[in-house]
Formats: structure tokens, C-alpha cells, sequence
């Protein structure tokens, strides 16, 4: 099976700070990515390069088997690659299907076309079995945590996406609005989207993954399949690199 | 799958959207109001108190030549502060506005009189005035990142010097043209009035009518009929007395000279309320500078040139302080230095944040602005029968924008408070 997305030799630096060293990563259809590593091992950072944030300096992004160049997030959209940002990009003041469809509105002549607006957004979400919001002409300010995170997630599942780059979309979320969004999440891959799950958490990893890359340093340690591996070796892979067989052979340092 | 996934406690999962009704739609609103959105709610009950206390004190606060002076006597700080709105929207501010207008009143005056020009090339010469005007102070905010407040308040002091070149270092320069004139100063004949009342409450029925069928077709969540029916009741109700007293005889000497009818400026405001509306709120534009004022971060990664949008916000607003200045203009058939001065910017700024238009940015509409007009208009006109003087004028109106500002900023805080911001 080839990944849907995949990088090979990735290379970053800023200035005299090499931030990524020869990273390759998959991420298949279908499947759940959880993407781990200790804050500085590149996580945000190679989710940049892909998204077309960052120019690479050197190094190639194959999409569906073919490499493609993408150097702006236009780019990364047109492949059908969508971020959904930490801070989410929702605008408080608009309701949910203004939200939506931000920047990409749909005209019927010169005025918005709001009812096919309002039905897709409908459509969507229910796609996604979403239904913890009352209305979805409600105003984003008055969503919790993990409603505005599932719209963030449902605007980029909205246009077509075939993968969907999640960075990491649980961090401020309570217990329960947490299990909500990973139920979310798993259920994206189920429709057969390729997902890429940015975590610091090993129970929401364990939860909805189906593989694990993990980073160190700005090294790839290791890309594993989530059944052959157990908490403690993800564990050390984040920390040291390398777990018994697995992870980095050479030892790095930092 | 763990089950952590598979179980989710907590959170309702509310399928069922409210049934909408009169019923539903009020407890909707009250819960709004509760929760910090006070949108309209401080003008309107801040008209209906003044005028009750006004004509308490002055009972010739409630004729009819007097209602007709209201709608003169706010028509320029209404349309400077509508186009306001669009800039306050963004979160700036324009503070220029005033003397922008009495710049462009002066283009109007020369180019009538110096220039002997007819009025359909003067009055677009004034508005083409404003919207360079708004081009520069635009670019210079968003281009070269000036913050608004200083770039405007320069511009405030400039275009003061401006005006006095145009019109020669202090002189008065008065306007005959008629049909400029006219605009402030002549009334709608008696059967104009009430066509143009047929016409705007036929419109407003359409539109709501036309909208909940387009809806409920496609099965969306639709206004029922009773709710339409009230709001369309309500303004056919409001509009049919404000016509019905505007077109009683408002004359001291009815057989001397008759002075009836709806004035002119009345349905100038009521076609730009209109279309300035649909572009706030029917347009990809309009949605644009809302999301811009929320989340500028947000819009820029949605892929909309925020530097445009805020270029064309300070042009409408420019060119709207135009149109007022055309109308100050028309309405003292001169122009002089002070045109657009001393508290015109103040009151139209007021005028905007008591309608309920958020100094923040990202909340407002441009009917706020006509709502706060008429309060600042109440205010100037009651305080003048009152017999008071410029000194408590200029102090109540100050204390009633540092009201409407300290309202603002509360509701925040509550919405803040509530989760609803």
C-alpha cells in the first residue's frame, strides 16, 4: 500500500538551527497518523513544509505516488490537504456556516447564495454525525472548546479534503469534549480520509491511531504500527530516540 | 477503538433545533440581551426616554415642525456615522470623518460657484473627493501601517487647513443652487410620501415573505408567519405615523407659504440604509469586514486580502462623510470653515456606538448608525428647546457617548463572562 501523502529527505533549517535532518513520513488513506515527538523535535514544523508554509530545503512531497511541489497553502488546498491550526482561525463574531465557508463563500450572482450555504454546512456536519450544536447559524462565540475544534474540523473536511493535518486539536480540551473530538477524528479516517493526528497525549494516540511516527530531535525515530507497540516504547522513542530495537541506531545528541 | 471513544458522557447532544416562533424567537432575544448582545436594545429605549422627557418639559418638543427639524437637523452626523460603521467594524477608527465631510462640502461650493458647474457634476466631484480621501487614508493604514488613530488624526488637523484654503482663509460661501438646496430644506409632496411608505413596507413584506418560502422549501429552519407579520405590522405602523405627522401643515402662516411633507434627506437615508445593509449582509464583501474585525488571523487564512478590505472600508467611509458634508451644506445653503468642525465627528462616532456598533470591531450594523443619529439629533434639538446653552449641550452629549462606550465595553465583559465572546 502507498501512502496517499508522503515525505522524503525533508531538510529545514532556520538560520544555523537545523530544525529537520533527512525526515521521512506516510500517511495513508483511511488511517489515523499520529504524528508524536517533545516540544522542538519538528512536529509544527514538518506540518508547515507540508502545508506550504515553510519552503523545504531540500527533500520531496509525493502525493498519491506522484511528487508535487507545493509552496504556498493555496497549493496545499488544491492537493486536498487541509490544516486545522492550534489556534483554531474561527472568527467569534460569525456563526457557524459563515465560518465555514470563509473566504470560499458561495455567490448566487453578486449576493451570497446563504441557503446552499447553510445546507452543505448542514450536510457536512451530519456527515460527521455531529450533533452537539443547537443551530448552526449560532455564533462561534457561544461554542464550547470542542465545538469550535469540530468545526475547525469540519471546514476542512468541507471542501473535498483528502487529508486532514490535525495539530493538536485536544490540548485544551476537558475529559469529555476530548472523547468527542477523537471520536471525530476516528471517524474522518473511516470515510476514508488520510489523517494526520499531532499529540502529546498517549491516551488520545492510543485511542484513535492506527500508526505512530514518532520524532526526536528532528529525526524521524521511528514510524510504527500502533498494535506493535506499547505505551513505554513510545515513550522512550519521544525521549531518547531509539526504544530495544526500534528508534534511532547511532545515538544522537543534542 | 478504546472505549473512551465509544462512551460520550458529558455534554448534551441537543439534536432538535428550536421550533421557531414569536414565543421562541423573544426568549431567544431576552437570552441575547442577558448575555451581554445588547445590540439596538440602549438606543431604542434611550429615544423612547428622551423624547418622553423632552415633551414632559417642553411640550413644543412634540409638534409637528419639530419632528420634521429631527430628521434635517441628524441627517449629516447619520450618514457620516454610516459610513463609520464600516470602519469601526475593522476596529479602527476614523477621526478625520468630520472635516473629510467639510472638505468635500467645499469641493461642492467652489466647484458651484467659483467654477459655475451644474449640481450633477459638482455633487460626484464631492464624493470622488471623498473616496480619494479614504484611498490615501486607507493605504496609509494598511499599506504602511500606520495605526488608524494617528493616521486620521493628522488627517483631522490637515484637512481643517484644507477647508480654509478651499475656501479662501475663512470666507462663507453660500450655495443657490437649487436642487442642492433642496436636498435639507423642501419636503415630498403629500402623495410622494405615501407611495414611497407603500413601496418600503410592500419591499420589507417581500423580502421576509419571499425569504422564509426560499427557506422552508429547502427545508431549512424558516421565520414563521406570525413573526413576519409582527415585524412587517411594527413597521407599517412607525413609518405610516411618522408620515402621516410629516405630512401635516407645519406652517406658522399656512396661507402665507405651506410647508408639508416628508423632507427629501428622509428617503436619501432610507436608499443608502438599504444598500449599504445588502452589502454588509447579502455580500462576500460585507461577510469579509466582519471577519476581518473578528479575527484578522483568521481571515487571512481563509485567503482574503485583508489589506483590501480595510482600504475599502476607509473609502466608504470617506465618501460617506461626502454625502454628509453635501447634505450640511444643502442644509445651511453654505459652506464655511467650520462645516464638518467642531463636534460633527464626535456626535457621528456617538451616534454609531449608541446605535450599538462595538468599538472593538467585528459587531454593528448601519441601521445603528441611524438609530443613534436620531438619539444625537433628540439630544441637540430637546437640549436647544430646553433653552440650554452650548456649554450643557456639549456635556450631556459627551456624557451620553462615554454612556454608550462604557455600555459597549461592559456587554463585552459580560459576553466574555456568559461564554458568548
Amino acid at each position: 500500500m502507498t501512502p496517499l501523502l508522503e515525505v522524503r529527505g525533508i531538510d529545514k533549517s532556520f538560520g544555523p538551527v537545523k530544525v529537520l535532518h533527512d525526515v521521512g513520513f506516510g500517511a495513508y488513506a483511511g488511517e489515523v497518523t499520529a504524528l508524536v515527538g517533545d516540544n522542538g523535535a519538528g512536529k509544527s514544523t514538518l506540518v508547515k513544509c507540508i502545508g506550504g508554509i515553510y519552503p523545504t530545503d531540500a527533500g520531496e512531497i509525493l502525493f498519491d505516488g506522484r511528487p508535487v511541489q507545493i509552496h504556498t497553502p493555496r497549493d496545499a488546498g488544491e492537493l486536498g490537504i487541509e490544516i486545522v491550526y492550534q489556534d483554531l482561525a474561527l472568527c467569534d463574531n460569525l456563526d457557524i456556516v459563515q465560518n465555514m465557508f470563509l473566504g470560499r463563500e458561495r455567490r448566487n450572482g453578486l449576493l451570497l447564495d446563504e441557503d446552499s450555504m447553510e445546507e452543505l454546512a448542514e450536510q457536512t456536519l451530519s456527515s460527521l454525525s455531529v450533533r452537539t450544536v443547537k443551530s448552526i447559524r449560532q455564533q462561534v462565540s457561544s461554542l464550547s472548546g470542542g465545538q469550535r475544534q469540530t468545526v475547525a474540523i469540519a471546514k476542512a473536511v468541507l471542501w473535498n479534503s483528502k487529508v486532514v493535518i490535525l495539530d493538536e486539536p485536544t490540548a485544551a480540551l476537558g475529559v469529555a469534549q476530548t472523547a468527542q473530538v477523537l471520536e471525530l477524528v476516528r471517524r474522518l479516517a473511516d470515510t476514508g480520509l488520510a489523517v494526520v493526528l499531532i499529540s502529546h497525549n498517549m491516551n488520545d494516540v492510543f485511542a484513535v491511531s492506527d500508526r505512530i511516527a514518532a520524532l526526536y530531535l528532528g529525526r524521524m525515530a521511528a514510524q510504527v504500527k500502533t498494535s506493535d507497540v506499547t505505551h513505554a516504547q513510545v515513550v522512550e522513542l519521544i525521549t531518547a530516540g531509539r526504544s530495544g530495537d526500534l528508534g534511532l541506531k547511532n545515538g544522537v545528541t543534542p | 477503538m478504546s472505549k473512551l471513544v465509544k462512551e460520550l458522557p458529558g455534554e448534551a447532544i441537543v439534536a432538535a433545533a428550536q421550533a421557531p416562533s414569536i414565543g421562541n424567537s423573544f426568549r431567544a432575544y431576552v437570552q441575547r440581551v442577558r448575555g451581554g448582545d445588547m445590540g439596538a436594545l440602549p438606543a431604542v429605549l434611550g429615544l423612547v426616554v428622551l423624547c418622553v422627557v423632552f415633551a414632559v418639559a417642553r411640550p413644543s418638543f412634540v409638534t409637528a415642525i419639530n419632528f420634521a427639524n429631527l430628521f434635517t437637523q441628524g441627517a449629516a452626523i447619520t450618514l457620516i456615522a454610516m459610513g463609520l460603521v464600516f470602519v469601526l467594524l475593522l476596529g479602527e477608527i476614523d477621526l478625520s470623518a468630520g472635516f473629510a465631510s467639510g472638505v468635500c462640502a467645499a469641493v461642492l461650493a467652489v466647484t458651484l460657484t467659483r467654477l459655475g458647474l451644474p449640481w450633477y457634476v459638482c455633487a460626484p466631484a464631492a464624493v470622488l473627493t471623498g473616496v480619494v480621501i479614504g484611498i490615501v487614508l486607507g493605504t496609509l493604514v494598511a499599506k504602511v501601517g500606520i495605526p488608524s488613530f494617528v493616521v486620521t488624526l493628522a488627517a483631522f488637523l490637515a484637512f481643517q487647513g484644507l477647508v480654509l484654503v478651499l475656501v479662501d482663509e475663512g470666507t462663507n460661501i453660500s450655495i443657490r443652487d437649487e436642487v442642492i438646496v433642496a436636498i435639507a430644506n423642501r419636503n415630498l409632496p403629500a402623495w410622494l410620501g405615501w407611495a414611497l411608505y407603500a413601496v418600503c413596507v410592500a419591499g420589507f413584506a417581500a423580502v421576509q415573505l419571499l425569504r422564509a418560502r426560499k427557506r422552508a422549501r429547502r427545508g431549512l429552519v424558516a421565520d414563521p408567519l406570525s413573526l413576519i407579520a409582527f415585524r412587517v405590522g411594527a413597521v407599517a405602523v412607525l413609518a405610516g405615523l411618522a408620515v402621516f405627522v410629516l405630512n401635516l401643515e407645519r406652517s406658522r402662516n399656512a396661507a402665507l407659504v405651506s410647508l408639508t411633507g416628508v423632507p427629501i434627506v428622509v428617503p436619501v437615508i432610507l436608499v443608502l440604509l438599504v444598500m449599504w445593509t445588502i452589502v454588509l449582509r447579502r455580500t462576500a464583501f460585507g461577510r469579509h469586514l466582519y471577519a476581518v474585525g473578528g479575527n484578522t488571523e483568521a481571515a487571512r487564512r481563509a485567503g482574503i486580502p485583508v489589506d483590501r478590505i480595510k482600504i475599502a472600508a476607509f473609502v466608504i467611509c470617506s465618501s460617506m462623510a461626502a454625502v454628509g458634508g453635501i447634505v450640511a451644506a444643502s442644509r445651511a445653503s453654505s459652506v464655511d470653515p467650520n462645516t464638518g468642525g467642531s463636534s460633527v465627528l464626535l456626535y457621528a462616532v456617538g451616534a454609531a456606538v449608541i446605535g450599538g456598533t462595538s468599538l472593538f470591531g467585528g459587531k454593528g450594523r448601519v441601521l445603528d448608525a441611524v438609530l443613534g443619529g436620531a438619539v444625537v439629533a433628540v439630544i441637540e434639538n430637546g437640549m436647544g428647546l430646553m433653552g440650554y446653552g452650548a456649554s450643557v449641550k456639549y456635556l450631556v452629549t459627551g456624557s451620553v457617548l462615554l454612556l454608550a462606550a462604557g455600555v459597549d465595553a461592559l456587554a463585552r465583559r459580560r459576553a466574555a463572562a456568559t461564554g458568548l465572546r
